[in-house]
């Protein structure tokens, strides 16, 4: 019972996602203009999305921890959450890149939003090559915690602005199909919603077995170094 | 806390006034990569357009902008900084510093205009316009790039990492800064501005106040 009690959420993300997969790919759809049988893709890609949002601020409210409390612990959590995040992030633009090329011809296009989505990758890059470029390891948790919340709080207005200075391909404007016209399906609903839940919870998962790594990893360098 | 934010922004113009390194080292840099812009559209014998024009006089300030404004953490020595912990606080430090940078920027952003329309001609039909984008653009960069410089002087390759780090989140102020100007080259009615410079000034008010809590946990740490 105890294994249950503390790993039911594993098991709870994977059958969501078996769901996801299975019932995603065999469920009736709504055909669409444009998009038709590619809406199944809503499952994974913005899914994806929404994951990684929710993984990212996790580790923004790590870094805010660390600099309050400066416990090594926050900060392995914060950098292996942003790891993860970034990953899904990945394989978010690699989805959208299906999605792109058989809903508007092309693998990659000069989009708003695919835009905002190269910046805040870069932005993350960046803070890996910021903790690279640190050796003592309670300089590199404050500095790229430091980096963290700033680069957080100057991205925020990206989100917003980008789409509005010029016209999107995205699902909601120049004459796509919106957002709305999906949500009037509730089947589709039915799904998306427990996709964000069974990747986020996956995500989690990922991100436990890194620090749990990472916290080993740590005390057996310190064994090494009292020797 | 005024008198001490002043007082610093004084000693850094002092210095500066001393020194010349950033205003004549910068101001050499302004010209060549302007006069570099020149002499390649002049040898392609390439008309200009608007916009080319636009996008080019806001790429060479961001390169001033991040050339003169790491200097502001990267060169400070150790032991100066020694001095300041015990003689001030942390936000009055960030301050002073975004003051000073700011002050710069205004004086290379308006020369490098000048010099820009010297030899490349001057498009621009809304000159009041333009002037407020020359100003939001220097305070925008100036705060940006000041706390990525404290970061940045922290790290052992920090020439890299300004650029790496800063680029990235200037991205939608450069965007914004680019759209007002095209307006005011175009001439368009100040109302149709008027919905991107509230945004920008919301950036850099996010950007002053993130700099001003997250300085403190900063400052110390070397």
């Amino acid at each position: 019972m105890q294994f249950l009690s503390n790993h039911w959420w594993k098991l709870l993300g994977v059958m969501i996602l078996y769901y996801v997969v299975i019932y995603g790919f065999l469920m009736e759809v709504p055909a669409l203009s444009i998009l038709n049988e590619t809406i199944r893709n809503l499952f994974f890609h913005v899914a994806l999305w929404f994951a990684m949002f929710i993984l990212l601020i996790v580790s923004v409210i790590y870094s805010i921890k660390y600099l309050k409390s400066s416990s090594m612990k926050a900060d392995v959590k914060a950098s292996e959450f942003a790891t993860v995040g970034i990953v899904f992030g990945l394989l978010g633009v690699a989805t959208g890149a299906v999605w792109a090329k058989f809903t508007w011809g092309d693998w990659w296009v000069n989009d708003p939003k695919l835009n905002a989505t190269t910046i805040a990758l870069l932005i993350y890059l960046a803070y890996f090559v910021l903790r690279a470029s640190i050796e003592d390891e309670y300089q590199k948790g404050r500095i790229s915690a430091v980096y963290n919340i700033f680069a957080f709080a100057a991205a925020i207005p990206l989100i917003f602005i980008l789409p509005r200075l010029t016209d999107s391909l995205h699902p909601g404007s120049g004459g796509n199909p919106g957002f709305s016209a999906y949500d009037l399906d509730n089947n589709l609903r039915k799904v998306f919603y427990p996709a964000i839940v069974g990747w986020t919870l996956l995500g989690v998962w990922f991100a436990s077995l890194r620090i749990r790594t990472k916290s080993i990893q740590m005390i057996v360098d310190e064994h090494h170094s009292n020797e | 806390m005024t008198q001490e934010i002043w007082n610093l922004v004084k000693k850094e113009i002092l210095i500066e006034w001393r020194m010349k390194y950033a205003i004549s080292g910068m101001m050499l840099y302004l010209l060549s990569s302007i006069f570099l812009g020149y002499i390649t559209f002049s040898l392609g014998r390439v008309q200009v357009s608007a916009t080319t024009w636009n996008v080019l006089f806001w790429m060479i300030m961001l390169f001033v902008a991040t050339n003169s404004i790491a200097k502001s953490f990267i060169q400070e020595s150790k032991e100066r900084l020694l001095y300041y912990y015990t003689i001030t606080n942390p936000q009055s430090i960030i301050i002073s510093k975004i003051l000073f940078n700011c002050l710069l920027m205004l004086f290379l952003v308006f020369g490098g205009f000048l010099i820009y329309i010297a030899l490349l001609g001057n498009p621009v039909d809304d000159i009041g316009l333009f002037c407020l984008t020359l100003i939001l653009g220097s305070i925008g960069f100036s705060t940006s790039f000041t706390m990525i410089s404290s970061i940045a002087s922290k790290a052992s390759n920090s020439g890299t990492l300004m650029a790496v780090l800063g680029f990235p989140l200037i991205i939608p102020m450069l965007l914004l800064l680019i759209k007002i100007s095209k307006n005011a080259i175009d001439g368009l009615d100040r109302s149709a501005s008027l919905d991107e410079i509230t945004t920008l000034s919301a950036i850099i008010i996010i950007a002053i106040s993130t700099s001003i809590l997250l300085f403190p946990y900063l400052w110390r740490s070397n």
